[in-house]
């Protein structure tokens, strides 16, 4: 993996500045273009070499948007994605196969992201060979090292995804994602499908490889209690914008933002002694078409105040290494009474 | 607990599946039981037999190729013996369930409150305007807002989240002794799953339904449950409440199974990334009977008694059942 071994010149190996992907919607009688879907508007990060970065939030904060629009698998509306200091968001269609090379994806669901008419051999072996990486019994010794590496039998090779369960089809996935020698994956939802027995292999796999590799993972989850176990920053989405980012344990133990807050407390704890305050959150996630006014968690947030609804907050420091999109400074530890009410009522 | 007979007393239950590659066994001689206004949680991962047990219960297993042996008794009537009219009367109206996609199990041409309603009419012969009366009033039950109108609506007028809140109104009218909850909050988000979860349990305490919650999260067992029975392979591994479960669990299984979960704070006890304990392996076939232990497969303390002989189910400490050769029993009251 001669890529990974580049000394760290101190740039991080991913950086995205301002990225905004809005979809079209279209509609009326002759199709016109009648309001956008602001799925990601206007979000910056940057990952390092063998950095774990988790994208977490609720279905439809765009977090998965985000993912494939670095990783070019759609044009973005604006912003600027960096890898290694060089933009990649404007290259034309003909320069990305370098760009391809260098990071891969590992999807959901196992059953529909590999080729049921290819064995393993050919689905692994298919990047090597469109880079033109090896050939022949070459090959064959690569498919296999990275069979071991996913911890599979090299016999494998021979074998069609169907003969395999969720949690070998992806650690197939995998092997695939690593062939070219990639210095990124982005892992969206890569766990989500599978039972708690077989995801904590993959997670465990997954940390393996990045210390034995020094990958970069963009780690795409919902699920908080295995984002905070392989993971070194993490970056809370809501509607589209990074509501909090900062490292792992400043993350789970002092969060800022009333959103994370609400989420954190909103996953059930398996320890039937422990009794949670619990932060309720109110209705549903607004539309990404038509995004709150000010800042877009005011309409189910329990600290809200007049300034919210009309001045969006920026991500800025509150301290301890927190980025938070915040007004208040300290968010305080209970709900107003005033405010409990409203949020009942909204 | 209370001396008097189980609410729902299964016994012995088979559920097996007849396929051109064979009989699959999907339940295999499970007991257990649920009291009156108990929650008892039945855990296990996919193709455990969870849900296929739920589905019996409610006799919602085509047969053939479906073949369900054993004993269901509900308030003493053996659900197994009843003619389909007979069983008619008893879903929806005593026991009801709640599936899992609230997508898929609401009829998109019918309004929220036909759909509803169409329980009470059938169950209690409520006129349809009675009907849509009481469909406005598990709305509001539910907390779902704007209830008069939104009982006219579709249901892809709801977001996922109210869609599960009109499955639980559905269960709720005709105010069941039983309700079967399968995987009721897996397909939400977990803010969402926090408002289902409390509703459910603030429901439980006005309706006074026992719920028997089928899920693979045990972060929502420790939440909802008293009772947790644990399955593997169609079969009940584990039984016992849920403090003895969580804290002192005594099959291979349920304690690889709590060692695979991660739980929320662990960045708080160590400063690198830890390991998840892992469950090597992966769950036997049902198509062939197994021999001895189901989960001497992948136990880590497995012998050759394991895979010989199949463990019984025995009581190690008070009211907390095993089904492992090796499990310490309990020394007198722990």
């Amino acid at each position: 993996m001669s890529n990974s071994q580049t000394p760290s010149s101190g740039r991080p190996l991913l950086e995205v500045k301002g990225l905004k992907k809005h979809f079209p919607i279209h509609g009326g009688i002759l199709g016109g273009k009648t309001g956008n879907v602001y799925a990601v508007d206007g979000v910056s990060f940057s990952i390092n070499r063998g950095e774990t970065l988790s994208l977490v939030g609720e279905s439809g904060c765009g977090k998965s948007t985000v993912g494939k629009a670095v990783l070019r698998l759609y044009p973005i509306t604006d912003g600027e994605v960096l890898l290694d200091g060089r933009r990649v968001d404007n290259l034309p269609a003909g320069e990305l196969r370098p760009l391809r090379k260098r990071m891969q994806v590992v999807f959901q669901d196992p059953f529909s992201s590999l080729n049921p008419r290819q064995k393993l051999r050919d689905i692994i072996a298919e990047p090597i060979v469109n880079f033109g990486m090896a050939s022949g019994s070459e090959l064959d010794d690569r498919v296999g090292d990275l069979l071991d590496k996913v911890r599979l039998p090299r016999e494998a090779m021979y074998r069609y995804p169907h003969e395999f369960s969720g949690g070998q089809r992806q650690r197939i996935a995998i092997a695939r994602a690593l062939a070219p020698g990639s210095d990124l994956i982005i892992c969206d939802e890569a766990v989500s499908a599978l039972d708690v027995s077989v995801k904590a292999q993959i997670v465990n796999l997954l940390s393996d490889l990045q210390d034995e590799l020094g990958l970069a993972l963009l780690f795409i989850s919902h699920d908080l209690a295995i984002v905070e176990h392989l993971t070194h920053r993490v970056a809370v989405m809501y509607l589209g914008k990074i509501v909090e980012l900062a490292d792992r344990k400043t993350l789970f133990s002092t969060p800022h933002h009333p959103y994370t807050r609400a989420l954190l407390s909103a996953v059930p704890v398996p320890d039937p002694t422990v009794k949670r305050q619990r932060i309720i959150l109110r209705g549903d996630v607004p539309s990404p078409i038509n995004p709150p006014s000010g800042c877009r968690f005011h309409t189910r947030c329990p600290f809200v105040f007049d300034r919210c609804k009309v001045d969006e907050p920026q991500l800025r420091d509150v301290g301890m290494g927190r980025m938070s999109a915040c007004h208040l400074d300290v968010v305080p530890d209970t709900v107003p009474e005033a405010n409990r009410q409203a949020a009942v009522a909204a | 607990m209370s001396s008097s007979a189980p609410l729902l007393d299964i016994q012995n239950l088979q559920t097996h599946f007849g396929t051109i590659d064979g009989v699959v066994r999907a339940v295999e001689g499970v007991s257990f039981s649920i009291n009156a206004g108990e929650t008892v949680a039945v855990v296990g991962e996919s193709g455990c037999g969870k849900s296929v047990t739920a589905m019996s219960i409610l006799r919602l297993i085509a047969t053939p190729p479906g073949k369900i042996a054993g004993k269901i008794l509900f308030k003493g009537t053996n659900l197994l013996e009843l003619s389909e009219p007979e069983m008619q009367a008893i879903r929806g109206n005593d026991i009801s369930m709640i599936f899992q996609e609230p997508m898929t199990s609401l009829n998109p041409v019918l309004t929220v409150g036909r759909q509803i309603g169409e329980t009470v009419m059938l169950h209690e012969g409520l006129s349809a305007k009675d009907a849509e009366q009481r469909a406005i009033e598990m709305l509001t039950l539910v907390g779902i807002p704007a209830p008069a109108r939104r009982v006219r609506e579709y249901p892809h007028q709801l977001s996922g989240g109210m869609r599960q809140r009109v499955m639980i109104a559905m269960a709720l009218a005709c105010s069941p002794q039983l309700l079967v909850a399968d995987e009721p909050t897996t397909a939400l988000d977990v803010t969402i799953q926090a408002q289902i979860l409390e509703l459910m349990r603030d429901l439980k305490t006005r309706v006074g339904a026992a719920i028997m919650l089928i899920t693979h999260d045990l972060g929502v067992v420790a939440e909802m449950a008293q009772r947790v029975v644990v399955m593997y392979a169609g079969r009940k591994v584990e039984e016992g409440s849920v403090e003895e479960i969580f804290l002192n669990p005594l099959h291979p299984y349920t304690r690889g199974l709590m060692g695979s979960m991660p739980k929320l704070g662990s960045s708080l006890h160590e400063t690198g990334r830890s390991k998840l304990t892992e469950i090597q392996g992966q769950v036997p076939s049902l198509r062939k009977p197994i021999i001895g232990c189901a989960f001497a497969g992948r136990c880590p303390n497995v012998t050759d008694v394991c895979r010989q002989m199949a463990p019984a189910i025995e009581e190690k400490a008070p009211k907390h059942l095993v089904a492992c050769h090796y499990a310490p029993r309990a020394a007198a009251a722990a």
